[in-house]
């Protein structure tokens, strides 16, 4: 029978992944000086069980390569080897490579086994093997007979083992002519006889010039320890003299095997290698399947139920429909707008993961980072429960990384510094995730420095970002440093780089529809706050009009939205006109000009002005008509057209037409004049 | 029909030898690991033992050595899964009362030849 071992991939790889981040969160938590061995032989386990599948199901590299992780972890597991933290970087190394590896065979992409190989000669360092020292031994060759002598003594608790004479001679009995006599001659008297043993011996002869000495010691093989069992070729005289020759034959027949073999391990290699080698480092497979909580799915199908219920009923009505069912009718439309919104919210509830998805990689980074930057930090994770949706937590990893890594090298200071300002040797950043209305929140703190604000000043200033004599609140100061091109750090370090990209978080952070800002204060520590919207799918959307086009804008970012009284308007030469909202001056954005469509109307005073706020700056939109709010789902752009400055998506209305959702954050830049409008070209 | 207990903490190793031992014709009871193989084989009477050494709470070794206490398994051939083809891990296995041993890795036709070993 075949049994095709592909079918059992999926699962291998997913307990593997799962393994993998057992060993790295135990490893994580090793205290080299106080081994914990319970979580010692957690991580042995899962290296255990990687291996056990892995050669199982042949993927020999990641199988030879866990095999010496094992073997060395085995060592420090029975107490023969002490642990240190060099060893646990080696593991964690083996770690991420191990993912790098599995990660290729799960996409069925060519592996680069370079680093595993470079782990696995580290790894033979400490373990002070010579790497393919194990040599097989082959079969040896059975000597020309006519059968064999076996003399079985299988001592008196053969039995309790499960183990059965009568068994091995039916095995034996299918390779050849076998004869069996017991002998009695051990049986104690009957009195003293104990059911459970076995009192017999037995003499057996199994004729057969096929059988070998392999087959023989096979069927013997789990009681050859505790049983006495000698075999002896029976020679036919004749015979034993061509012997010598048929050994030397299978010898020969042996070593051309062994060639063969090697051959055959040298070619996937010689495959592999002109295919480029898979990007090192961070290279993360996206699942395209995501695991749902059992009780989500069944609310889904509950509501599915209800659904199909109201569905009946309305088709009962509609069926011979008369005028005073119209009451009937509308109820049972009521029910199922109430189901629909229902199934809707559960169905996005089936996208939502928890964030720890997304945290689970800190503790390591921060571990790793520290070591590197010689500080002591410690990582404190709350609310990793917090659901957010998957789109959303895959294209937050990126600025939440940044966002720590700055933390940790610009924001802790070095435990001597630390120590002179009275503060703990050890600093402390904590990432807090957690739901505020329709938002996601998500903190991250630390106890450092804070934010320089003379030094920021005089970075914007000299940098021109800000003039020289403009006042600014601490707040505005702090905001600076998600200006393009803002670094304060005083030696560029390669943990963070240059402060190159806070700019960028902020773009990506505003693309995902949420905001991010900083508090600080100096000498105390910094915290950056991001807002995200739960779910990228749906938005809930302000209807506007302008001339026969109806746009949506998000309504997370108006104001407020106000007809004008024109005494609140200046005009600047050169530039857009102001209104005067209270204590501030927003400029005035027609949308007709932008879009180059022709309004209503062109004057101030009968048009309406909404005012929006993009990353803390305000702007007055003009626009004809106020409609409906509503939750729209959006509809990508880029996937259906291209990128388009300023529309960050599409959506289709209840009368079908299609409306564009204006990405205020781009209308702003387009705006300023920064970039016209254009159609960006898609990027290849 | 012949049922077979597999106990294994790994679930794809425990869907291989599974879908083996179904397409072969047994019944299968799995467990994933010692505890849960204890209370599986007091409730099932099974034919044959399949399981891994190496697994949390308890593992197969000590697993086996329960096993031999329960009068329904005092003969019930045991076989343990073992990737330590080294010497020791055998013996105490043995000692704990395993019939004897399939050392991983093995392919489906191997288990199935094995399992017919001691089922007969």
């Amino acid at each position: 029978m075949s049994i095709e071992l592909s079918q059992f991939f999926q699962v291998f790889f997913e307990e593997s992944f799962e393994g993998l981040d057992v060993m790295e969160s135990g490893l994580m938590s090793l205290d080299t000086e106080n081994v914990d061995n319970e979580m010692i032989n957690s991580i042995f386990r899962a290296a255990h069980s990687i291996k056990g599948g892995s050669a199982t199901f042949g993927f020999s590299s990641v199988a030879e390569f866990t095999h010496v992780l094992e073997t060395l972890l085995d060592e420090v597991r029975s107490e023969t080897r002490g642990i240190n933290t060099d060893m646990v970087d080696l593991f964690l190394q083996s770690v991420d490579c191990l993912r790098e590896l599995l990660h290729g065979l799960q996409a069925e992409e060519p592996v680069d086994t370079a680093r595993a190989k470079d782990l696995r000669e580290k790894f033979e360092a400490y373990l002070d093997v010579a790497p393919g020292a194990e040599a097989e031994s082959n079969g040896v060759a059975a000597p020309a007979g006519l059968g064999w002598n076996i003399t079985f003594n299988p001592g008196e608790d053969i039995l309790r083992t499960g183990n059965e004479p009568l068994r091995m001679f039916t095995q034996l009995a299918e390779l050849g002519e076998l004869t069996v006599e017991t002998n009695i001659s051990q049986l104690p008297a009957f009195s003293a006889i104990t059911l459970e043993n076995c009192y017999f011996t037995w003499q057996l002869t199994l004729m057969g010039k096929k059988v070998t000495r392999e087959q023989i010691d096979e069927v013997f093989e789990w009681v050859v320890d505790e049983c006495e069992i000698i075999v002896e070729p029976i020679v036919d005289e004749a015979a034993s003299a061509a012997a010598a020759t048929a050994a030397a034959t299978v010898a020969a027949a042996n070593a051309a095997v062994a060639a063969a073999q090697a051959t055959a391990a040298v070619a996937p290699v010689a495959a592999v290698a002109p295919a480029a080698p898979v990007a090192a480092g961070q290279k993360k497979a996206e699942p395209g399947s995501i695991r749902v909580d059992i009780e989500k799915i069944d609310t889904l199908i509950n509501m599915v139920g209800e659904l199909v219920i109201t569905q009946s009923m309305l088709g009962q009505i509609g069926a011979d429909f008369t005028f005073d069912k119209v009451g009937k009718l509308q109820e049972g439309l009521q029910d199922l707008e109430r189901n629909v919104q229902v199934l809707h919210e559960s169905v996005m509830q089936v996208r939502m993961l928890p964030i720890s998805f997304t945290f689970n990689r800190f503790p390591r980074m921060v571990r790793d980072l520290s070591r590197q930057l010689n500080k002591k930090i410690d990582l404190v994770v709350k609310g990793e429960q917090t659901e957010l949706d998957k789109t959303v937590m895959e294209k937050i990893g990126d600025p939440l990384v940044h966002l720590l890594r700055n933390s940790l090298d610009h924001g802790i200071e070095k435990p001597e510094d630390r120590v002179k300002a009275g503060k703990p040797e050890t600093g402390v950043v904590s990432l807090n995730a957690f739901h505020q209305g329709g938002n996601i929140i998500i903190e991250i703190t630390d106890d450092g420095a804070g934010l320089p604000r003379e030094k920021i000043l005089a970075k914007a200033r000299k940098n021109g970002i800000i003039g020289p004599d403009v006042g600014l609140t601490d707040e505005q100061i702090h905001d600076l440093i998600f200006q393009p091109g803002f670094s304060t750090a005083d030696v560029v370090s390669d943990v963070s780089g240059r402060g190159v990209g806070m700019d960028v978080v902020r773009r990506n952070i505003t693309e995902l529809g949420g905001h991010v800002s900083v508090k600080s204060e100096e000498g105390v520590g910094s915290t950056f706050s991001i807002s995200l919207p739960l779910t990228l799918a749906i938005l809930d959307g302000q209807l506007v009009r302008v001339g026969d086009q109806v746009y949506i804008f998000p309504l997370v970012s108006i104001v407020e939205s106000l007809s004008v009284d024109m005494k609140q308007v200046s005009t600047v030469a050169g530039a857009s006109d102001l209104l005067r909202l209270r204590e501030e001056y927003i400029p005035i954005i027609p949308l007709y000009d932008t879009f180059g469509i022709e309004p209503d109307s062109r004057r101030l005073e009968s048009s309406l002005i909404v005012v929006v706020e993009s990353d803390g700056v305000k702007v007055g939109l003009v626009v004809d008509e106020l409609q409906a709010q509503q939750q729209v789902v959006i509809k990508s752009l880029e996937t259906n057209y291209q990128s388009v400055e300023g529309v960050s998506g599409a959506t289709i209305l209840g009368d079908g037409t299609v409306s564009l959702i204006l990405d205020i954050g781009g209308i702003v830049r387009l705006a300023r004049g920064v970039a016209p409008l254009q159609v960006k070209a898609k990027a290849a | 029909m012949t049922k077979i207990l597999a106990v294994d903490d790994s679930a794809s190793m425990r869907q291989m030898i599974t879908f083996t031992l179904k397409s072969a014709g047994y019944e299968v009871v799995e467990a994933s690991d010692g505890v849960e193989g204890l209370s599986q084989a007091q409730q099932h009477k099974c034919d044959l033992v399949l399981s891994d050494v190496n697994m949390p709470n308890m593992d197969g070794i000590a697993m086996t050595r329960e096993l031999r206490g329960l009068a329904d398994y005092k003969y019930t051939p045991i076989l343990m899964l073992t990737t330590e083809s080294g010497l020791d891990k055998k013996t105490e296995g043995k000692n704990a009362g395993a019939t004897g041993w399939i050392v991983k890795p093995f392919k489906p036709d191997q288990l199935l030849n094995t399992i017919k070993k001691v089922l007969g």
